[in-house]
């Protein structure tokens, strides 16, 4: 679907290793893109799929802010097993919320100087699908981003578009 | 080891020693990634049941070890009857919480079946009714891939594939299982 081919000439692509068809040859970046995209949407549809089994007999949300709780809530819990640590909004529709103590990050180990904060960000693409995913279950939609700068923590954002005018 | 005694032990890693995870947060995953798989191979079944077989690899690969560590196994088992229940009520009871049925052994000791009674990954699972998918895709294949990898690293060269799943319609899911060869112990290359 999203996934860019370029048409290249053979051999032209710098991916180490890998043969490929002389057909389509996508450059490095592209192919990083193209699988964290998969990835998300892989995180997307666990969302939406976690939320239409787990809100269907909750109160209704009130507003926004109430889904967003929701999540670092009951979906964090759900999915990792403890809740948000921290949860900042400008009440203009963006949404930051902290995981100190984010799961996937807590068995990385790395020696001093190495990539991993780098190495980790990979890591959060299912993550922010998942976010994404559970958002547009709850008929919000929204851009998701996450971020680490020091293990184990992660920090998303979450910025809603403003539903369309009926 | 008795086969009671390796039911006792699994339920008890079962029970104190194993970090738990939502099922259906599995069951989602699992189902998305076979569903990514299907549209990343245009429903090419026969393809995705190889990857899928390679992702459970390795992940064997690797959790042998956690296996090792947790059910705090010290002994190795004496022939493969043995392995089988290790796997069967220890292997998959801790990881997740089943333990499927072990039958059919050939005479020679050497193959025997896994029929799962239940089957946590087929949860609110249908297969694509494209017509191909109920006679080509191996849903569950992962796990094939699985047990072979785990018992590479404990020296034992395995096959495995399933010849029957519930969502094709058979009435049992059952993976057939034989040991081809037991794997020397290979010296690492001399220094010198």
């Amino acid at each position: 679907n999203a996934v860019v081919t370029v048409t290249g000439p053979p051999g032209s692509s710098s991916t180490a290793g890998v043969e490929r068809g002389t057909e389509t040859v996508m450059d490095e970046d592209e192919e990083r893109e193209a699988v964290f995209w998969r990835l998300e949407g892989i995180g997307y549809r666990v969302g939406q799929g976690l939320v239409e089994r787990f809100s269907r007999d909750r109160p209704r949300f009130n507003d926004t802010l109430d889904v967003i709780k929701f999540l670092c809530k009951d979906l964090w819990t759900l999915v990792f097993r403890k809740q948000i640590d921290n949860l900042k909004t400008n009440h203009r529709g963006v949404y930051v919320l902290t995981d100190n103590a984010f799961r996937p990050f807590s068995r990385m180990s790395a020696e001093a100087n190495s990539q991993a904060v780098l190495r980790a960000q990979p890591f959060l693409h299912v993550p922010c699908g998942i976010v994404r995913g559970a958002l547009a279950a709850l008929g919000i939609t929204a851009t998701v981003h996450a971020e680490t700068t020091e293990l184990p923590s992660a920090v998303f954002q979450i910025k809603t578009l403003p539903a369309k005018a009926a | 080891m008795a086969s009671s005694k390796a039911s006792r032990l699994g339920e008890e890693v079962w029970k104190t020693r194993m970090d738990k995870v939502n099922a259906e947060l599995v069951v989602l995953t699992y189902g998305t990634i076979v569903v990514q798989l299907c549209k990343d191979f245009d429903s090419d079944y026969v393809e995705v049941n190889k990857q899928l077989d390679k992702m459970g690899y390795n992940i064997g690969l690797r959790l042998i070890e956690d296996y090792l560590a947790k059910s705090n196994t010290i002994r190795r088992c004496s022939n493969f009857r043995e392995t089988a229940e290790m796997i069967a009520k220890v292997g998959f009871k801790i990881f997740l919480n089943i333990t499927p049925t072990i039958t059919n052994w050939t005479s020679d000791g050497k193959q025997f079946s896994l029929v799962f009674d239940e089957n946590p990954f087929a949860d609110f699972v249908e297969l694509p009714d494209d017509g191909r998918a109920q006679d080509e895709l191996w849903y569950s294949n992962i796990l094939c891939g699985v047990l072979r990898g785990a018992l590479e690293m404990v020296q034992m060269q395995v096959e495995a594939h399933f010849i029957s799943d519930v969502l094709r319609g058979n009435d049992t899911t059952e993976m057939r299982i034989s040991l081809i060869r037991y794997i020397d112990d290979e010296l690492p290359p001399e220094d010198d």
